[in-house]
């Protein structure tokens, strides 16, 4: 029953999809990949707001790490890549990672090609090109140890870790148990777990390092928000019920489950590791979204009880809805309704219905998500620019 | 009847109202026999499962997420104005 299939890539991963991406290096050819996603809609045309105007090494290291990623995700199958050609990430610059991932790579700069349109044209065509080259590939058996699912939670509301997050724990666990790896970020919503999480860890560097991951998560938010910290726990987080941040917290880990967490990896970071990986990422979703898919993920599952539509690029998104009443005002955003919990149904048989549409999103279902085309692509950064 | 609260993890010494409970309301969920709420629990409101003395530790998820500032008793609302965190005291 639990059979699935993936694309199976030349440095040994696999895809649950087959998409070829339409990437550009730099915010100011964003227009181009308008152009080339209304000629070709089925390429995954994705714009961002970043690739140069911030220098500092940590800003570099997260811009060439995301855009690099992004080309490596597994569901990526082929890539054409738009640069400008004075930018800091161009595609000179990113081409050396990006060999890496040994798939097919159309390379085309709007100061070499002619200006925008003539880009624009030539993307487009390579776009048509990729994907005729692509749709032969056949589907092969997927082992689950190449399964990489990550758990994300955003626009929540005190259900949240109460019923969704606590299914999406359910199912961490269970593919844990399979043999796939789990990973979740958002370090700001761990602060006062250092405790729990670390306790967890499969030896003391890993504890260490959850340890200072949210000393550093918890920092910032002080830095920044000063005296406001501690509204990293807000009045409406409390009118709904919660009533410190380690209980807010609580309800944010749950969704990652009970397992050993075998490492911790950088924002954007490829895990080296099997089973419960964290990640330290930010809180924001769009952001935290970004640092899943690079680090690999083929798939996630995102909880949400105030509702938000947001999916990601190349990467199908389960949304699980924390509540009845937001499952069915946003009945066509929705996958799945963890608010059944709270109506009786138990999680033992919630669970094994999530499990039965993974398995066939893996196999090539698409998600709510997927199918509206919610997609959402940004992400982190430490400085404004300059 | 149909359950009103959640109990998370079996360590809990607190459970989720799962709709808002009226004074005197019997709160049921699983493997609890019916107790009173002494006071109206909001929805997704905390409801004390037994007494709870003051300085005692409130447990959620299993774990720590609070600490209780005065003597709680069984079926009271539990949250900000009995209870206080481990960080950020103000």
């Amino acid at each position: 029953m639990n059979k699935i299939s993936g694309y199976e890539r030349k440095n040994g991963s696999y895809g649950i999809r087959n998409h070829v991406l339409v990437l550009p290096t730099v915010s100011c050819v964003n227009g181009v990949i308008s152009r080339i996603s209304r000629e070709v809609p089925e390429a995954v045309c994705v714009t961002h707001a970043h690739g140069c105007g911030r220098g500092g090494p940590r800003d570099l290291q997260i811009l060439f790490r995301i855009l690099s990623g992004l080309v490596h995700n597994p569901n990526v199958a082929a890539v054409v890549l738009v640069g400008l050609g004075c930018e800091v990430s161009n595609t000179k610059n990113l081409f050396p990672l990006i060999q890496e991932a040994g798939k097919p790579v159309e390379i085309f700069n709007v100061q070499e090609d002619g200006g925008s349109l003539q880009t624009a044209k030539k993307g487009a065509a390579a776009a048509r090109r990729l994907l005729a080259e692509v749709r032969t590939q056949p589907r092969v058996a997927l082992p689950w140890d190449k399964v990489l699912v990550s758990m994300e939670c955003g626009g929540s509301d005190a259900m949240s870790g109460v019923t969704a997050n606590v299914a999406m724990g359910a199912l961490s666990d269970w593919l844990v148990e399979k043999g796939a790896t789990v990973i979740f970020g958002e370090n700001t919503e761990m602060i006062g777990t250092a405790h729990v999480l670390a306790r967890r860890a499969k030896n003391e560097q890993v504890a260490r390092e959850i340890e200072q991951m949210i000393d550093r998560a918890e920092k910032l938010s002080k830095d920044i928000m000063g005296n406001l910290a501690s509204l990293v726990i807000s009045p409406g987080n409390m009118d709904g019920g919660m009533s410190t941040i380690a209980e807010k917290s609580m309800g944010c880990i749950f969704k990652g489950g009970t397992s050993t967490i075998n490492q911790v990896v950088d924002y954007g970071e490829m895990p080296t590791e099997k089973g419960l990986i964290l990640q330290d990422g930010p809180g924001y979703d769009g952001d935290s979204m970004a640092g899943l898919a690079a680090s690999g993920s083929q798939l996630m599952f995102f909880s949400t009880g105030r509702g938000t539509p947001a999916g990601f690029p190349a990467l199908p998104v389960i949304k699980v809805a924390s509540n009845s009443r937001i499952y069915e005002a946003m009945k066509d955003d929705m996958d799945i309704n963890a608010g059944s919990l709270v109506e009786g149904k138990p999680l033992a048989e919630l669970c094994p219905e999530m499990i039965d549409l993974m398995i066939r999103v893996i196999n090539g279902e698409k998600t709510k998500a997927e199918a509206n085309g919610m997609e959402v692509f940004t992400f982190m950064t430490v400085h404004p620019p300059f | 009847m149909k359950d009103n609260i959640l109990v998370i993890h079996p360590r809990d010494n607190v459970a989720v109202a799962l709709r808002t409970l009226a004074v005197g309301e019997q709160a049921t969920g699983k493997g609890i026999a019916g107790f009173p709420a002494l006071e109206e629990i909001p929805a997704s409101h905390k409801i004390a499962l037994r007494d709870i003395s003051a300085g005692e530790e409130i447990i959620k998820y299993g774990e720590t997420v609070a600490v209780s500032t005065r003597h709680i008793k069984k079926g009271e609302w539990v949250h900000t104005h009995n209870l206080e965190s481990q960080r950020w005291k103000k």
